[in-house]
């Protein structure tokens, strides 16, 4: 069995790895499934005599200021935040990979340049990166917010696959490789970044819960996600004119990032003692 | 017989904290010939691995080797290469197992996998023809039931298993040359033996020249034709392997004998040789066992060159012109 096979497995084995990945594995479906079997989203069955309805058997979740059903909402925006979580993580995650494989391996002055530049944009608060951009361009499209996301979240992650690199570099199979002629890309794609699969790992599924707060956070800020594509951190951000009044259309939404966030962790820490037991 | 790798007076040096240049290599000639055993022998930090290494021009940084060195691979000159030149030469031309067979292989790939690469990266072959060659030299290199050990991991295998694996790797390109670092030195006794068996097979069956490198006179005997031995980063005694054993005529190699232990003859003490390995940043002067050597005089002052004794016999001792005579 593969290691990145292995790593998954053990984690699952993990009571922890097993509560996160079946609540995202059900979420994903429930969010895969939503246009099939709840009501439109958008839909406004009668906009004045059903707005703000708590919680019942026709609408689970009740309905926000503009009677629509929450729950679909709430289902909808797994689709929203989810994608834009995995899609900005796969981002970072590769550019870190990159520019840690770089500096790791090549060493020298490459390596200088890179984790200058590392510490660099580490000094700067992410969410200041991004509110900056953000603030100066009026509707943001969801990729655009993904790649901003995605840009900004690689510093970290590159830093830690530079130390694996540094690592696996001195293993001997790498000398064997390059005893044997392969080719620098080869030693780079096949001998060094799989060998560092597990931090990798436990660092996306990290990214996944801070990509998720930081889209809420984004769109609860009104910078994120634009309506009336809903998003958890949007509707929070609706639901704060009725919170006293109807709080459904707070806590739903943000049980939901809560629920993710949480998952992802729980996933993160059992891969980390899968991979790496010592540091547990 | 034509030598296929002549090697001349190869230095490697490092740089020393607080400036300067220290040279484990210092001065290393010797030749191999086609289909034949040449043994390298000597304690660790000798520089016999250095000079193994060197040979691939895989000398770790900061090292370097020293303008003035020649290691000639038929017509060619390795020094002289750059990049694909130089890769081609790699795993193509020159083959290397290494020591430790339990981190030599890339734990996250199957043992096909890892043969294969070596296959591909020379030949242009496809994906499944380079299976096929893995599968037949796991064959030629004697691991039973090869099909199923194709797709098992290095974590799946003992370490003479491993060993086999990393040599049928080290085949992969068919090469001229077999350069086996400590290739015994990580394994059981019982292991060690099969794996020379294995390597001399191959030696015999493909009229490889094989480079053996190794701390152990033991294994010496009976597997190379000729031996040389090291010491602070010098060949000190060069002969036919028989006529080694027979006559070691150089202190160091003297020494050697005279610590190990032997199973006939009768009950003696080992004699340990006396202080320890000088450190390549303080190379004694003028001969470097001198401080060591039972035997120094005046002219150990002024460092010897390889003096001959007999045909194919040199060493590195001032004695050798007393003896000869």
């Amino acid at each position: 069995m593969s290691p990145f096979g292995a790593a998954i497995r053990a984690a699952a084995r993990d009571t922890r790895g097993r509560a996160g990945l079946t609540f995202l594995s059900l979420l994903l479906l429930l969010a895969l499934l939503a246009p099939a079997v709840l009501p439109d989203p958008a839909a406004q069955p009668d906009p004045l005599g059903a707005s703000n309805l708590p919680p019942s058997l026709l609408h689970p979740f009740g309905t926000d200021p503009l009677s629509r059903d929450l729950l679909s909402r709430v289902v909808t925006g797994a689709r929203v935040s989810l994608a834009v979580a995995f899609l900005a993580v796969a981002l970072s995650i590769t550019l870190g990979a990159l520019v840690g494989v770089a500096a790791g391996y090549l060493g020298d002055t490459v390596d200088t340049a890179l984790m200058r530049l590392v510490d660099g944009a580490l000094a700067i608060p992410r969410l200041f990166l991004l509110l900056l951009v953000l603030a100066v361009w009026e509707r943001v499209p969801v990729l655009m917010l993904v790649v901003f996301i995605g840009t900004t979240g690689w510093f970290g992650t590159s830093r830690l696959v530079r130390a694996e690199v540094l690592r696996i570099r001195e293993e001997s199979f790498i000398r064997a490789a390059e005893a044997l002629g392969a080719r620098r890309r080869r030693i780079i794609f096949r001998h060094l970044l799989p060998n560092a699969v597990g931090p990798l790992l436990v660092a996306a599924t990290l990214g996944v819960g801070d990509v998720i707060l930081v889209e809420a956070g984004l769109s609860f800020l009104g910078l994120g996600v634009q309506p009336p594509t809903p998003s958890w951190g949007g509707m929070i951000l609706d639901a704060k004119s009725v919170l006293v009044t109807a709080p459904w259309n707070a806590i739903f939404p943000g049980l939901a990032i809560l629920g993710t966030v949480l998952s992802a962790n729980l996933v993160s820490d059992a891969l980390r003692d899968a991979v790496d037991p010592g540091s547990a | 017989m034509t030598s296929v790798l002549e090697v001349q007076d190869l230095k490697i040096s490092f740089p020393v904290e607080g400036g300067g240049r220290m040279f484990p290599v210092d001065g290393v000639s010797f030749s191999l010939d086609r289909g034949e055993t040449l043994a390298l022998v000597g304690e660790s930090g000798c520089g016999k691995s250095l000079t193994s290494l060197a040979l691939l021009r895989l000398v770790p940084p900061p090292g370097r080797i020293e303008p003035g060195s020649a290691i000639r691979l038929g017509d060619t000159e390795v020094l002289d290469l750059e990049g694909e030149a130089l890769r081609r030469i790699r795993g193509k031309r020159i083959g290397m197992i290494f020591q430790d067979p339990m981190t030599s292989l890339n734990p996250v790939f199957t043992v096909g996998d890892q043969i294969s690469e070596g296959v591909r990266a020379h030949l242009p072959v496809s994906r499944r023809e380079a299976r096929d060659r893995a599968l037949h030299l796991l064959q030629e290199v004697g691991i039973p039931d090869p099909v199923s050990r194709l797709d098992a991991y290095p974590h799946q295998l003992s370490g003479g298993m491993r060993q086999r694996v990393m040599i049928a790797i080290a085949l992969s390109a068919e090469p001229e040359i077999l350069v086996a670092d400590e290739p015994t030195t990580a394994l059981d006794v019982t292991v060690q033996a099969q794996i020379l068996e294995v390597l001399d097979r191959l030696r015999a069956s493909r009229g490889m020249a094989v480079l053996l490198i190794t701390h152990d006179l033991g294994i010496v005997a009976g597997r190379a034709d000729r031996v040389a031995v090291m010491y602070a980063g010098q060949i000190v005694e060069e002969a036919r392997t028989a006529m080694l054993f027979a006559r070691p005529s150089h202190p160091y190699t003297q020494g050697l004998f005279a610590s190990m232990p032997r199973l006939y003859g009768p009950v003696e003490r080992l004699r340990p040789i006396r202080g320890s390995v000088p450190r390549p940043s303080a190379w004694p002067s003028g001969c470097r066992f001198r401080p060591r050597c039972p035997q120094a005089f005046a002219q150990s002052e002024t460092m010897p060159p390889l003096l001959p004794l007999g045909p194919e016999h040199r060493m590195r001792c001032w004695l050798a012109e007393t003896e000869r005579s």
